[in-house]
C-alpha cells in the first residue's frame, strides 16, 4: 500500500474529477419528451400556445411592481409573471452587471445612458406596439402643445427614447422604430410641505433655503435626481446659473456642492432621505416641514390624517419617467410574451390603476375608459373632486370637492423644467456628491 | 487497509468546511482585493491595474474625514459598552445569588434583538425627535425653552443606536469570563485583607480580560462596518467608511467601493491584530 501524502492525494483527486467530467460529457444525455416547459418544440416557428408555458421576469422600483398588476396580467394574458421590487440603485445595478437575472426592466429613462451601453437590452419594435402613436407626445417627439416641457433639461425621454438601429447602443435624437423603453408611468414632481408648520405659502424652489426652516428641510440623497432638485434650489435663491442644469460642467458641480456643503453646515437640512418611507417618516412626525418628496409620499402622509401641500412652484416641475425594457437575451414565445405585455400596459387597466395613485398613463385616452369621470376629471383635468378619491387598495385620498395640487395634466406636465438627470460628468458628480453628503 | 484510511480521514473530514471555507471567505475577498485595482466609468468596469482608486481615497480630505469619523464612532461606541457592559455583568455574576433569575436578566439582555434592526431605528424617532417623549418631558420640566435637535439625527443619535445593538456582544463575553472565576481566589483575597476595590482590581479585572477582548474584537469590527444605523440615526448627514461603501456600491462604482473595502479589512485586522497581542483569549476558549 503507497504511503498518501497530501501531494499524491491531490493528484489522484484531480485524476478522478477529470476521470468523471469525461465521462459525464462524453456520454450523450437522453433525450428529454418533446413539448415539455424547459424544452419547446424545435425549430423557428412561432407557436402561440407556447406563451402559456412562458414566465416573465420582471426587475423594477416599487411603483409597478405590485402583485394586484402582477395577478391582472397574469389572468388576461395566460402567462406568468414574478415581480422583484427594488429600490432605483438595484435595479440600475442588476440591469447592468446581472443581465441573467431578469427578462424585463421597469426602470427610469434617465437610467438608460448607463443601462443601454451595457447592451443588456434590446430594441423594441414600435411597430409591434399598438397603441404607441397613442403614448403622450413629450414621449414620442418630444412635443406637447408647445408647453415649457418641450425645452426642459436633463435626460427627458427623448433624448433616450430611439436607438439609431436595433441592434444599435447609440441614442438617435429623431424617432426611428426602436424604441428603448415602452413608457407606462410617470409624474411631475415638486417640494411638499406641512401648512400647519409652515407660516407661508411655498411658491419657489429657493423656499428650501429659507432661514426660517433652518433645521426643518431635507433633500433626497440619490444624486441624480437630488442633483437637479438642488440645482432648481440654488438657482431659484439666485446662488448661481447654469448652462444647462441637465449637463453640469465639472465647475458646475463644483460650484453646487460646495454651496450644498455650505448650506449642510449651516444646519439648513435636518436630514436625507433615500426611501419613500423615509420621507412620509420625516414628513409625518414633524422632524422635516419642507422637503423634495414624490406624489405617493404626500399622499401616504394625507392618508394619517396629516396636511400636506405639494406645492406647485412657479419655477416648474422636476419630471421622471418609467418604462418597461426587453433583454437582450429574450427570444421566441418569451419575446412574444414581452410584446403582449406591453399591450396590455398600455391598454388602460394598468394605466387606470396607477392614475388612481396620482401617476399619470402613457396613453391618457385607454387609462380614461377604465377610470369613472370623477376619477379623470380629478386626477387629470385639475377638478373638484365630485366624490371621495379612493386608491386601489381602500385608502381615501381626497375628501370630496377637494383640487389636485398644481391642477390639470397639461398644467403640470406642461411646466416641467427638468428630468432626472444622467449627466456626462456622471462619475464626478456622484463622487462630488458623496462628499457633499459625508461633508 | 486500515492504514491508508486513518491517513486520509482528517484530510476528508476537513474538506467539506475547506471548500466552503475557500468559495465563500477567500474567493470573495481576493476578488475584492482584485476588483479595488480595476477602472471604471458611469455604468462597466474595465479589469486594469490601476493605483487611481487607492490614490483617490488616500488623496481626499472627505474620505480621511470619514476614517476618522469612524474611528470616533469606534471609540465611543466601545468606550461606552466597556462602562455599561462591567457593571451589567459583574451584578449577574456576583450580586445574583440564583442561577434561574440570573438565566432570566440575561435574557432580558437580548430584548434589543426580538424586533427588526429597522423597526428599532424608526421607533427612536417618536423617543428622541422634536415632538418625542424625551423633549416633551425636558420641556415639561422646564429645563429648556425650546425642543432639543442633536436628540435625533446626530453623532449622538449615530453613537446611541450602536451601543443599544452592540452592547450585548460586551455583556456576554466579559459575564462569561466573570462567571469562570473561581470564587476561592476572592474569598482567599478577602482573608487576606484585601479590599472591595483591591479584589476588583487584582482579580475580576484582570480575569475578565479575555472576555473584555473579545467583546471589543466584536463591537470594534461591528463598529467600523456599520452602515444602516449610521444613515438611519444619522439621518443620512453623517459618514462611516460602511456608508461610503454602501453610497459608492449604489453608485455602481465597484472598484473604489473594494478599494474602500480593502483598506478597512487592513485596518479592522490590524486592529484585532493589536488586541489579540495584548491579550490571550484561548484561555477563554
Amino acid at each position: 500500500m503507497p504511503k498518501f501524502t497530501r501531494r499524491r492525494l491531490i493528484q489522484t483527486g484531480l485524476a478522478a474529477g477529470a476521470a468523471v467530467a469525461t465521462a459525464r460529457c462524453g456520454n450523450p444525455s437522453e433525450e428529454a419528451p418533446l413539448g415539455t416547459p424547459n424544452n419547446p418544440a424545435t425549430g423557428p416557428e412561432v407557436n402561440a400556445n407556447n406563451i402559456k408555458d412562458v414566465t416573465l421576469r420582471f426587475i423594477g422600483t416599487g411603483v409597478a411592481q405590485v402583485n394586484d398588476i402582477r395577478d391582472k396580467a397574469q389572468e388576461d394574458l395566460g402567462f406568468k409573471i414574478e415581480l422583484k421590487a427594488l429600490s432605483t440603485e438595484e435595479n440600475n445595478q442588476i440591469a447592468i452587471s446581472q443581465p441573467g437575472q431578469y427578462d424585463m426592466f421597469d426602470g427610469e429613462y434617465f437610467s438608460l445612458p448607463l443601462v443601454i451601453p451595457s447592451g443588456n437590452l434590446q430594441a423594441i419594435d414600435v411597430k409591434r406596439i399598438k397603441n404607441f402613436d397613442k403614448i403622450a407626445s413629450f414621449f414620442t417627439t418630444g412635443e406637447f402643445n408647445g408647453l415649457p416641457v418641450e425645452n426642459a433639461q436633463g435626460t427627458s425621454p427623448i433624448k433616450v427614447m430611439y436607438l439609431k438601429d436595433k441592434d444599435s447602443k447609440e441614442f438617435s435624437p429623431t424617432p426611428t422604430d426602436w424604441a428603448t423603453l415602452i413608457p407606462f408611468q410617470y409624474n411631475a414632481d415638486t417640494l411638499g410641505y406641512r401648512p400647519d408648520l409652515v407660516s407661508k405659502e411655498i411658491s419657489s424652489w429657493a423656499d428650501l433655503f429659507d432661514p426660517a426652516f433652518n433645521g426643518k428641510t431635507s433633500i433626497l440623497d440619490i444624486p441624480s435626481i437630488g442633483i437637479m432638485d438642488a440645482a432648481l434650489v440654488v438657482e431659484a435663491a439666485g446662488l448661481m446659473t447654469f448652462g444647462d442644469k441637465g449637463n453640469m460642467t465639472k465647475e458646475e458641480i463644483d460650484q453646487i456642492t460646495d454651496i450644498l456643503k455650505e448650506k449642510k453646515r449651516e444646519g439648513q437640512f435636518r436630514a436625507f432621505w433615500k426611501t419613500f418611507d423615509e420621507s412620509v417618516n420625516l414628513m409625518s412626525s414633524g422632524e422635516v416641514v419642507l422637503q423634495s418628496m414624490w406624489s405617493p409620499a404626500v399622499t401616504a402622509v394625507k392618508a394619517q390624517g396629516i396636511q400636506c401641500i405639494y406645492a406647485p412652484l412657479k419655477e416648474g416641475y422636476r419630471a421622471w419617467g418609467g418604462g418597461i425594457g426587453m433583454s437582450a437575451a429574450m427570444e421566441g414565445a418569451k419575446l412574444d410574451a414581452a410584446y403582449a405585455y406591453m399591450d396590455w400596459l398600455l391598454d388602460g387597466w394598468v394605466g387606470a390603476f396607477l392614475g388612481r395613485q396620482g401617476y399619470y398613463s402613457a396613453v391618457p385616452e385607454t387609462a380614461k375608459q377604465f377610470m369613472s369621470a370623477e376619477e379623470w376629471d380629478f386626477w387629470y383635468e385639475g377638478k373638484p373632486a365630485a366624490v371621495d378619491m379612493v386608491d386601489p387598495f381602500g385608502t381615501t385620498l381626497e375628501k370630496a370637492g377637494a383640487v389636485r395640487d398644481g391642477g390639470s395634466f397639461e398644467e403640470r406636465m406642461g411646466n416641467v423644467v427638468v428630468w432626472n438627470s444622467t449627466m456626462d460628468e456622471q462619475v464626478y458628480l456622484v463622487q462630488k456628491w458623496n462628499e457633499f453628503i459625508a461633508a | 487497509m486500515n492504514r491508508p484510511w486513518k491517513t486520509l480521514q482528517p484530510y476528508l473530514l476537513a474538506t467539506p468546511q475547506t471548500l466552503i471555507f475557500l468559495m465563500f471567505l477567500v474567493f470573495p475577498i481576493v476578488m475584492i482585493f482584485i476588483v479595488s485595482f480595476w477602472e471604471f466609468n458611469g455604468y462597466a468596469m474595465t479589469p486594469a491595474f490601476s493605483w487611481a482608486n487607492y490614490a483617490g481615497i488616500f488623496g481626499s480630505s472627505v474620505s480621511l474625514s470619514t476614517y476618522l469619523n469612524t474611528f470616533k464612532y469606534v471609540v465611543l461606541v466601545w468606550g461606552a459598552c466597556v462602562a455599561i457592559a462591567l457593571p451589567i455583568a459583574y451584578y449577574l455574576t456576583f450580586c445574583i445569588e440564583r442561577n434561574s433569575v440570573r438565566i432570566l436578566l440575561f435574557l432580558i439582555c437580548t430584548i434589543p434583538f426580538w424586533t427588526s434592526n429597522i423597526i428599532r431605528m424608526i421607533s427612536w424617532i417618536p423617543l428622541l425627535g422634536r415632538g418625542g417623549l424625551v423633549n416633551q418631558a425636558l420641556l415639561g420640566l422646564g429645563l429648556v425653552q425650546q425642543p432639543v435637535d442633536w436628540l435625533l439625527y446626530s453623532d449622538f443619535a449615530v453613537v446611541l443606536g450602536m451601543v443599544h445593538l452592540f452592547n450585548f456582544f460586551m455583556i456576554a463575553p466579559v459575564f462569561n469570563s466573570m462567571m469562570r472565576i473561581d470564587r476561592t481566589l476572592i474569598t482567599a483575597a478577602r482573608d487576606m485583607g484585601a479590599s472591595g476595590f483591591e479584589v476588583l482590581k487584582e482579580i475580576i479585572l484582570p480575569l475578565s480580560a479575555p472576555g473584555l477582548a473579545i467583546g471589543t474584537i466584536f463591537v470594534v469590527t461591528l463598529t467600523m462596518g456599520e452602515y444602516v444605523t449610521v444613515r438611519l440615526m444619522g439621518g443620512g448627514q453623517s459618514a462611516s467608511v460602511g456608508k461610503l461603501i454602501s453610497t459608492q456600491i449604489g453608485s455602481l462604482q465597484y472598484p473604489l467601493a473594494a478599494a474602500n473595502a480593502v483598506i478597512l479589512l487592513i485596518i479592522t485586522l490590524g486592529l484585532v491584530t493589536a488586541i489579540l497581542r495584548v491579550v490571550d483569549i484561548r484561555k477563554e476558549l
